[in-house]
């Protein structure tokens, strides 16, 4: 069984027990515990089920790289499914789930697959479930999704808060171990700004754990000696429980710092998110332990060998009482003796080198244990808990010599380097055959802005796995001078012996066993079909066994994989290569991806000076670019269908009020500044007498329709050009393009005036009355007729009043200053009272528009639509010798008569059509699809005619006049006649009144 | 995430600051030009493998349009210029040389 022993524990603190529950069953840990190191301490070595097989499965590993020990964490809201047991900090009150068990975790129906495993292979999904086709939809994918996944997912949005941050560092180290750290005092020392970033909670690794020696003290004692140093230093930041998520270009950086993951209940942010620019990244990410490839080593108690010593010394947790190590290297043989010094027994080491000679080795033998070389196990025996093991010869085919009763095994298949974030913005890796490790190949180093390497690996991550040659490394790495490196004190460890299968020559039998991928149960004999199947690309390989796709990103199990992938393909490792390294390192929360973007934040709001009266009156919004405008402005009992249709009405019979605040306005500068014009339209632009106005149309190079506004001459050399409501901001940028990048010789300026105006439509029979009333300007037809403008003051308010229109009335839009646009709307309003005035939203300009036939950008236009589509060409000038698409509407596919062009539509039941409705054409294109000749662009009913109104592009539009069209909508066919596309007032009388 | 140094504003811009326009120094083709001609400008791009001439924006920074001259495939930047000319400057074109010998020049 696996308990708490007695003594020790280097981070517990057993004056404060925290009672936590698993399962729903009490227990009880101390403070500084992990959650797996409280559940061993319970004797719950058990702790979930496997994704595919439903095995049972214990706690395999003590940090990030764990696969299998994964819960379902917290409750309700904060349910957070995969957590890893070996990395979340034990707090009060913690409530954990075992996932993949149904009914239970020890009685768990879906372990029949485990019966099934011959028939479950790598490929089994694509395989099985190619045909009958619907059987995928009804059959297969319905049980699936039953029995895979993981943990439940909350289904309350979060009720925790997360935040972003942002630092800039000269250097910023990874991992705060003995190698983190002497890299970081190195730097620190040369008067480089550190940013040290450590995952855990504390600081040094493992090196107090492995009873290294520095500079003559204890780790532990160094450790603190030098983390009390660098935090004295005003050019050292130090943060602990920070993950490294990814290493990016230019050496950007985004790291997860779990502020109150174990400190619920506070009200601190529960994670922040770091973006991070870093001159230089040292990456000193240590190494992580490789997990041996034999029969069953996924039975509950089977550990990796560190993993158990860490359980021991840092949490006083025994795994397990009898505890057989089986490796290939010196470094296990830690674990023995250290599991010897907490009273414990080990009956047995398995080395699976013929030929065992190491300090440590000669240590262990001192201290009587059992040491068989050339031994590996053949089988772990034992279901939901390590029995016993059989041990075989390494180089055999698997025959058992003698079983080994134990219920825990420590094994060690030699230690991966970190080299993630070296590898992630593009660092290239090298073979060590000896080690049978990749390590960073500094040659070939992922380089910044300047050419220059930006990221090296430090320690272990750079392959320097005994303790001095890893300080003496990350002193280098650091900047630091090799006589002023710290000196470590360690037993000199014996080369290991690259074992990638136990034993060498098992029969397929044992293969079936052998976990590599333990997350996602990828076994060797998985891989190896792989391979016969020929998926030979390690890639191709990954996907289609998914070895190393599950949360762990294979940490643990990739090398074994694709050194069984190699194998099986008759080449050496490194010609298989790695499959890539992609951030995040671990998973990072969506919350700290989200940060403080959400709800009201989620992006800036825009306001015109009259928001919050459309907001008083109860307007329905509708979001335009970051604006809100009011769609209508709903009474009482009214739905919003009756308030666009009253709001209509009241424009075309007395008179409405519009809030165009939000309309672009580009002010357009300067001796060239006709001349510039010329070019961003495609009327003329220039010859506008000052005083006038003239609707203009913005094209791209590609000849198609961006933008259309009212650009009015102001003075001799200036223009203010009118933009769409969303076009603004990119009708801007369009122009200052062209004016910093072709025409940089012309002299223009461009200012987006947008917020500097609020601008008011009056629009209706009574405007004029109304702007009477208001007083102060001649507003007469004779003074001010269609299409000029005049400056003045209306209530005592300066103002500019154009006489433009875009609903067919006598409208006036009036510019005043932003400042005073809510003082002129409450003129407008309070003089408007007797004249029947009413304000209108964006759906009755849009019904005000289309009934006299009017296009909007964006509903008329999809990008793919050139002016001569629209019937504008009267606003294209013949003369001028070019502007920005004038080339291009010259191409023979522009100038096609076969072309879809503007019509108006009308039902022949006066039924309103459905937005975008296609109506069909004989014969089927050459992907076998109907062929069709038009759609719907805008449609609406109209309260003017009482009937449905529509706008399409139609093939050969304008020629068909009369004709009518079936359109078809859910099955339905509905007939509509091609007609003019001005439905009211033809001649413009009203708008000209 | 690239950096890039704004000539005009002297701010070392983050990629979040910058709008990309595309390759640079293109020569525009109006009315009169071959079909064939105003087809490449519009749409013929070199995609070069190595060093590469772009067009940025110092969107969210002072609005103004740069040049830069980057490595595509190890993403080291050469030097960043003004807009406003038609070819990158002699001291620019030498730079890159020395430091990628290999490099067939600006065309």
């Amino acid at each position: 069984m696996s308990t708490r022993l007695a003594t020790g524990g280097r981070l517990i603190d057993r004056t404060k027990p925290l009672d936590f529950s698993f399962d729903g069953r009490a227990m009880r840990g101390y403070a500084g515990d992990t959650l797996a190191a409280a559940l061993l301490a319970n004797n719950q070595m058990l702790i979930g089920r496997s994704f595919k097989y439903h095995r049972p499965r214990g706690i395999l590993a003590s940090g990030v790289e764990e696969p299998n020990a994964m819960v379902a964490l917290g409750q309700g809201a904060r349910i957070e499914p995969d957590q890893r047991t070996t990395t979340t900090e034990l707090f009060a009150g913690a409530s954990a789930a075992s996932q993949n068990a149904w009914p239970s975790l020890d009685f768990d129906i879906g372990a029949l697959n485990n019966l099934a495993y011959r028939f479950l292979p790598a490929g089994f999904y694509y395989k099985t479930f190619m045909f009958p086709r619907f059987a995928w939809k009804h059959l297969f994918e319905p049980v699936v999704r039953q029995s895979a996944g993981m943990g439940p997912v909350p289904k309350q949005p979060d009720p925790d808060r997360y935040e972003q941050a942002y630092d800039f560092t000269d250097v910023l180290v990874a991992g705060g171990g003995v190698a983190g750290l002497a890299a970081a005092l190195a730097a620190a020392s040369a008067g480089q700004r550190v940013l040290v970033l450590e995952q855990t909670a504390h600081w040094g690794g493992r090196a107090p754990v492995d009873g290294i020696e520095i500079d003559g003290k204890p780790a532990d004692a160094w450790v603190a000696e030098i983390v009390a140093s660098l935090g004295a230093m005003p050019n050292v930041t130090l943060r602990n429980r920070t993950m490294v998520a990814g290493v990016y270009d230019h050496g950007y950086v985004v790291a997860q710092e779990a502020v109150a993951d174990h400190l619920p209940g506070t009200d601190l942010p529960r994670h922040r998110l770091w973006r991070i620019r870093a001159g230089r990244v040292i990456a000193a990410t240590g190494a992580i332990e490789r997990p041996l490839a034999f029969a069953a080593n996924d039975t509950p108690g089977v550990m990796l060998a560190s993993a158990v010593r860490d359980y021991v010394v840092n949490w006083a947790v025994s795994p397990g009482d009898r505890t057989v190590v089986v490796t290939n290297n010196d470094d296990a043989y830690r674990t023995a003796l250290t599991l010897l010094d907490a009273g414990l027994v080990v009956p047995a080491i398995l080395d699976a080198r013929a030929s065992v000679t190491g300090e440590l080795p000669a240590m262990a033998r001192a201290r009587g244990i059992r040491v068989l070389e050339g031994r590996g196990i053949a089988k772990v025996k034992g279901g939901k808990r390590v029995k016993a093991v059989q041990v075989c010869v390494q180089a055999g085919e698997g025959a058992v010599l003698e079983t080994i009763a134990c219920d825990c095994v420590a094994m060690s298949g030699g230690f991966s380097p970190v080299v993630h974030l070296y590898s992630q913005p593009g660092g290239k890796l090298q073979w060590d055959g000896a080690n049978g490790m990749f390590t960073p190949d500094p040659a070939r180093a992922p380089t910044g802005a300047d050419g220059a390497a930006f990221v090296a690996c430090a320690g272990a991550a750079a392959g320097a796995l005994q303790a001095a040659a890893c300080l003496a490394d990350a002193h280098s790495a650091g900047g630091g001078k090799a006589k002023a490196a710290p000196k470590a004190a360690a037993p000199v460890e014996a080369p290991m012996h690259p074992v990638w299968m136990m034993p060498q020559g098992a029969p397929v039998a044992l293969r079936f066993k052998m976990l590599l991928d333990y997350q996602n149960d990828v076994k060797v004999s998985d891989v190896q079909l792989a391979a016969r199947e020929g998926y030979e690309s390690v890639e191709h390989a990954k996907r289609y066994t998914t070895l190393g796709m599950a949360s762990d990103q294979g940490k643990m199990s990739n090398i074994n994989g694709l050194a069984i992938l190699s194998d099986a393909l008759g080449q050496p490792i490194p010609a298989t290569g790695t499959t890539t390294f992609r951030p995040p390192y671990t998973p990072i929360s969506f919350g700290a991806v989200a940060g403080e973007a959400r709800g009201e934040i989620f992006a800036p709001l825009r306001r015109t000076p009259m928001h919050a009266w459309h907001e008083a009156q109860g307007a329905h919004w509708e979001p335009v670019g970051l604006w809100r405008r009011p769609y209508c402005y709903p009474r009482a009992g009214e739905t919003h269908a009756q308030a666009v249709n009253r709001e209509v009405a009241n424009t075309r019979n007395n008179v409405g009020l519009l809030d165009a605040s939000t309309l672009g306005k580009i002010l357009v500068k300067g001796p060239d500044a006709g001349r510039f014009l010329d070019m961003i339209y495609t009327g003329v632009m220039s010859t506008l007498p000052v005083g006038k106005c003239r609707y203009g149309l913005t094209c791209n190079e590609n000849g198609f329709l961006i933008d259309d506004g009212v650009v009015a001459r102001l003075s001799d050399d200036s223009w203010l050009c009118h933009t769409t409501s969303g076009g603004a901001d990119s009708i801007h940028a369009h122009m200052e393009n062209w004016l910093q990048c072709e025409w940089w010789d012309w002299k223009v300026y461009s200012a987006n005036l947008t917020e500097q105006f609020a601008q008011v439509a009056i629009v209706g029979p009574n405007a004029r009355k109304l702007l009477e009333k208001l007083g102060g300007m001649d507003v007469s037809r004779e003074a001010l007729p269609f299409m000029t403008f005049a400056e003045g003051t209306l209530a005592g308010i300066p103002s500019r009043v154009f006489r433009i229109s875009f609903s067919g009335e006598l409208s006036y839009e009036v510019a005043v200053p932003t400042s005073q646009g809510m003082a002129f709307w409450n003129a407008c309003l309070e003089a408007g009272t007797e004249l029947g005035l009413m304000p209108y939203g964006t759906e009755a300009i849009h019904v005000l528009r289309a009934e006299k036939g009017f296009i909007i950008v964006g509903d008329e236009t999809d990008g793919t639509v050139i002016p001569q589509d629209l019937g504008l060409g009267w606003a294209i000038s013949k003369k001028k010798p070019d502007y920005i698409g004038k080339r291009a509407q010259e191409r023979s596919h522009m100038t096609n008569p076969e072309r879809w062009r503007l019509v108006g539509l009308e039902t022949l039941d006066g039924s309103v059509l459905p937005d975008g409705v296609l109506a069909p054409a004989p014969g089927v294109n050459a992907n076998g699809q109907r062929n069709t000749q038009g759609r719907v662009t805008s449609t609406y009913f109209s309260p003017t005619l009482g009937r449905g109104i529509a706008m399409g592009l139609v093939h050969r539009g304008p020629e068909r006049m009369g004709e009518v069209l079936d359109f078809i909508a859910d099955g339905k066919t509905i007939k509509a006649r091609i007609c003019d596309q001005v439905f009211f007032d033809k001649d413009g009388e009203k708008q000209n009144a | 995430m690239l950096t890039l140094t704004c000539p005009y504003c002297g701010v070392a811009a983050e990629e979040t600051e910058l709008a990309p326009g595309g390759e640079a120094h293109l020569t525009r083709f109006g009315p009169g030009s071959s079909d064939d001609d105003f087809e490449a400008y519009l749409f013929s791009r070199s995609n070069p493998k190595g060093v590469h001439f772009e067009r940025w924006r110092h969107a969210y920074g002072c609005g103004k349009w740069f040049l830069a001259a980057r490595c595509t495939v190890t993403l080291e930047v050469f030097g960043t210029y003004p807009a406003q000319c038609f070819a990158p400057p002699p001291e620019l074109i030498a730079a890159i040389k020395a430091k990628r010998p290999e490099w067939k020049g600006f065309q």
